[in-house]
């Protein structure tokens, strides 16, 4: 079973939270919320520690170059803020594969973890494409009313529904 | 240095009303994609519409500026598109899977490492990229109210009333 409801927050509260802070984020040091960047810079650094020559070679990293800017602490802080909040809480859980998928696709560890995987490498590849994910699309661009970024947030849904409906065909129900 | 400790400082903030909004968790991410569970889409939509105020009153008093991304059609809508179709078998985006990994939801440990090889991925390809899909439908950094000629604050309440009606009427299905 997971927690009881009432330990967690309305969710209409804590997003009004989050736009504060992105709005508190905007005025004190200019910056927008976006995370995904910063895997770029990521596999930059763990690259440059195997093949730095590849790394001076690509374009891409001269664009977004392996170093730690605001955005990588800000990705970092978000591990850290929900540890913290989970910890604070009691809520923290170890849990190797989601109740949903255990319900529709069983236990199996492995084949959780390469779907995730799989997933992972897709998510990043478009979030990169589209140059930003849920968060720099979603909230900062939604809430600067970017055209670009609607579109992205459109079809973000778009796929993702599609996918979970293949996935999830036939019932969610063991 | 002190740009750093802000974007970490933010990042706890953040992260923190994630995990309270039960946003970190696959369970949460898939419902929204099935339509049975609406949670992160209430978090993300008050998140906007919240930024959108604070933001358009901080440009209007010359506190600070918009931070657009160009709208590149040719990238946004497949970028997007197959986006969408990782965060459907993952259940996780960038920012959330690293949250779930601080609440003990180690399958999204798996996603983070898939998303340092897709990064590494992409920048091989970037090349290519750009000379191709980067360059079709480039429209440059254009927001709502410039494409309309309307003045934000016409469009701003249209989209916290919209928002409000939408939430009343997952409240009442019970979403």
């Amino acid at each position: 079973m997971t927690a009881p409801h009432h330990q967690y927050w309305n969710p209409y509260l804590a997003g009004i939270l989050a736009g504060l802070v992105l709005t508190c984020s905007v005025w004190a040091t200019g910056k927008f919320f976006g995370t995904s960047t910063t895997f770029v810079r990521s596999a930059g650094m763990i690259e440059k520690a195997y093949s730095p020559e590849r790394v001076a070679a690509l374009d891409y990293f001269k664009k977004e170059k392996p170093i730690v800017d605001w955005q990588w602490m800000f990705v970092v802080g978000i591990f850290f803020g929900a540890s913290l909040a989970a910890k604070l809480s009691g809520t923290y859980k170890l849990e190797l594969v989601p109740e949903r998928w255990r319900d529709r696709f069983g236990q199996h560890i492995g084949k959780r973890g390469a779907v995730a995987f799989v997933g992972g490498v897709i998510a990043m590849i478009g979030a990169r494409l589209a140059d930003g994910c849920p968060s720099g699309h979603g909230l900062s661009g939604g809430a600067q009313l970017s055209v670009g970024s609607f579109i992205a947030l459109i079809c973000f849904f778009i796929g993702g529904i599609i996918t979970v409906r293949i996935l999830y065909k036939g019932g969610n129900a063991p | 240095m002190k740009e750093l400790l802000y974007g970490f400082i933010t990042g706890i903030l953040f992260g923190f009303l994630l995990q309270r909004a039960q946003v970190l968790r696959y369970d949460k991410q898939i419902g929204a994609l099935r339509f049975d569970d609406m949670t992160i889409v209430k978090f993300m939509l008050s998140a906007v519409i919240t930024g959108m105020v604070g933001i358009y009153i901080l440009k209007d008093l010359g506190i600070a500026s918009l931070s657009l991304k160009p709208t590149i059609l040719g990238a946004v809508i497949p970028g997007g598109l197959i986006f969408g179709i990782g965060w459907g078998l993952l259940g996780y985006c960038p920012g959330t899977a690293i949250g779930a990994v601080a609440e003990g939801r180690i399958d999204g440990l798996w996603g983070v490492l898939g998303m340092l090889v897709g990064a590494a991925i992409f920048a091989e390809v970037y090349p290519l990229l750009k000379k191709t899909l980067l360059t079709v439908g480039d429209f440059g950094k254009i927001t709502l109210p410039q494409v309309l000629g309307i003045n934000h604050w016409f469009i701003i309440p249209l989209f916290i009333v919209g928002a409000v009606l939408l939430f009343r009427w997952l409240e009442h299905k019970r979403l």
